[in-house]
């Protein structure tokens, strides 16, 4: 073992990972499309970044230029402007960059390679095509990038945070934000967003409404939009027509996986890729963080999960990961959305940070963990919003390695 | 007593808090940033304000700002007029002072919060 770990992709989890790597006596190289390290976080210029993992309150281009210092004063080797063509089951990395292309044989690999954002075609709009239709990252890129206000009248479809951010950004740089559409009874995004975001500017949240056509020849000349009853699907009868020349679609992030589909990686019920406690996919070496793994709603999370990943990517490709032991599979029971790892070893750390959320929001609940009739964890929640991710540790030494019953969280009243 | 419920926003924990509009005493907050923005957002409500100038010489046309310091809620508008007004050059590096005392408010500046390096032509 010559101690090599790639990490595939240079935003906060990529950058956390590969200092940790580093820190744990790997040699590493680092891949990153752009031409800039810091991913996503250069364009959300709004502030709130930072407070758990750098103790001070950040906005993002400071927080991903505080890992980026970090990254350029280490032994790391940057690839930037780097695509990744392939990656092999063997650990091999096939990239491209105007330098020149070349294939990396690592002894283990983090992918932090982040996550989309659905579109369009992901809600299936009925009505015109105009232009005038984007994602919020797509205003957000254009606005806080280039100076491009993407339109005067705007509607924003979705309150997921980036989303909530924009309407903001959008209303601060001079457009008027017509309102905030959410298919759910209750907002997606975190609560000081409603409110810093919406709130400080009268712009109305729409609950359990959702835009069902598009107006318009060329551009968008106006959307409809429609209550929707307990099944989510819209009411006949309850459309009205809203004038804009612009709708910001704000409808949630997809893992970006398509690198890995060729692995054959064994996923979980939420599709997303099954890992281990030390998140370690079901190819041994490849390991996942940051919101290629799980989409998060805070970049300290981010971080701190890829250091994780970064530190046993290194073990492993150094031949210090601990074996042997038994391993137990883990399940999101009654009431969660996901729950990640879906494996636990017994072996390696002494303790298990389960991550998960619950799939709607509850109040004076509780979050239970068992395993078969026994009680592992039962923690009382006041109140709980799938916006926000749980985080819930757990000794190795309560789990019964010597049977394969499985590993259950679930909401109870 | 009138009693006024706030959802705080000085971290994305997002504390239920309860704020006496008299005497300005403050529930449900998990620490001391909480009873603070609970006081000031009765009081005198006020935001960190973040936007982008105008910048010459750098990879991208523009560079992200921030007010160093929380400004009233009622001068962001006003914050957005003052910030257009700015232009810069690179180099640039995050935390540079660019306009000393915002709207003239005693001890908030406006900042950068990204480096720019100046790129050749």
């Amino acid at each position: 073992m010559s101690g090599k770990v790639a990490i595939v992709g240079g935003g906060a989890a990529g950058m956390a990972a590969a200092l940790s790597a580093l820190q744990a006596g790997a040699e590493v190289t680092l891949f990153e499309k752009g031409s800039a390290l810091g991913g996503i976080l250069n364009q959300c210029i709004h502030n709130g970044f930072g407070l758990s993992y750098f103790k001070e309150e950040l906005t993002g281009p400071e927080f991903a230029e505080r890992l980026a210092d970090k990254v350029r004063d280490s032994a790391i080797d940057v690839r930037l402007d780097t695509a990744i063509l392939s990656i092999g089951k063997d650990l091999s990395i096939a990239y491209e960059s105007p330098k020149g292309s070349g294939t990396l044989r690592a002894d283990a690999i983090v992918y932090t390679a982040g996550s989309l954002e659905r579109s369009a075609g992901a809600i299936a709009l009925p009505g015109d095509r105009p232009s005038g239709i984007l994602t919020a990252g797509q205003a957000q890129l254009y606005l806080n990038h280039y100076g491009y206000l993407p339109g005067k009248k705007i509607f924003i479809l979705g309150s997921g945070d980036i989303g909530l951010i924009m309407a903001r950004r959008l209303t601060l740089e001079g457009a008027k934000v017509l309102g905030v559409a959410e298919l759910c009874p209750y907002p997606n995004g975190l609560n000081r967003n409603i409110v810093q975001c919406l709130e400080d500017y009268d712009i109305p949240l729409y609950l359990s409404h959702t835009v069902t056509r598009a107006y318009g020849k060329g551009r968008l000349t106006a959307i409809e939009l429609s209550e929707v009853g307990p099944d989510r699907n819209p009411i006949p009868g309850t459309g009205r027509r809203i004038e804009c020349d612009t709708l910001v679609l704000s409808i949630g992030l997809l893992p970006l996986l398509s690198l890995l589909r060729p692995l054959g990686l064994r996923k979980n019920l939420a599709g997303q890729i099954e890992v281990d406690d030390s998140l370690m996919s079901s190819l041994p070496g490849l390991f996942m963080a940051g919101n290629a793994l799980h989409v998060h709603d805070l970049v300290d999370n981010v971080a701190l999960e890829a250091e994780t990943a970064g530190r046993e990517a290194a073990r492993m490709a150094l031949g210090e990961r601990a074996s042997g032991g038994k391993e137990l599979l883990s399940k999101a029971g009654d009431g969660i959305g996901y729950l990640i790892p879906g494996r636990i070893r017994e072996s390696g750390e002494e303790e298990v940070l389960f991550r998960f959320r619950v799939r709607v929001p509850n109040k004076d609940c509780f979050l239970v963990f068992s395993q078969g009739d026994k009680i592992l964890k039962k923690i009382k929640k006041m109140s709980i919003i799938p916006s926000e991710m749980e985080f819930v540790k757990i000794p190795k030494k309560l789990l019964d390695f010597s049977q394969k019953t499985t590993i259950e969280v679930k909401l109870c009243h | 007593m009138p009693l006024r419920e706030l959802v705080c926003i000085r971290c994305p924990r997002g504390c239920l808090l309860t704020v006496d509009e008299e005497t300005l005493e403050v529930k449900g907050n998990f620490c001391p940033r909480g009873k603070d923005y609970g006081m000031k957002e009765v009081s005198a409500p006020e935001r960190i304000l973040t936007s982008t100038v105008a910048i010459k010489g750098a990879s991208l046309p523009l560079c992200p700002v921030k007010t160093s310091a929380p400004i009233p809620k009622g001068k962001l508008f006003e914050g957005m007029k003052a910030i257009a007004e700015v232009s810069i050059a690179a180099p640039v590096a995050a935390g540079d002072v660019l306009v000393k005392d915002f709207l003239g408010i005693e001890g908030v500046d406006l900042v950068a919060t990204r480096s720019f390096k100046k790129e050749g032509n």
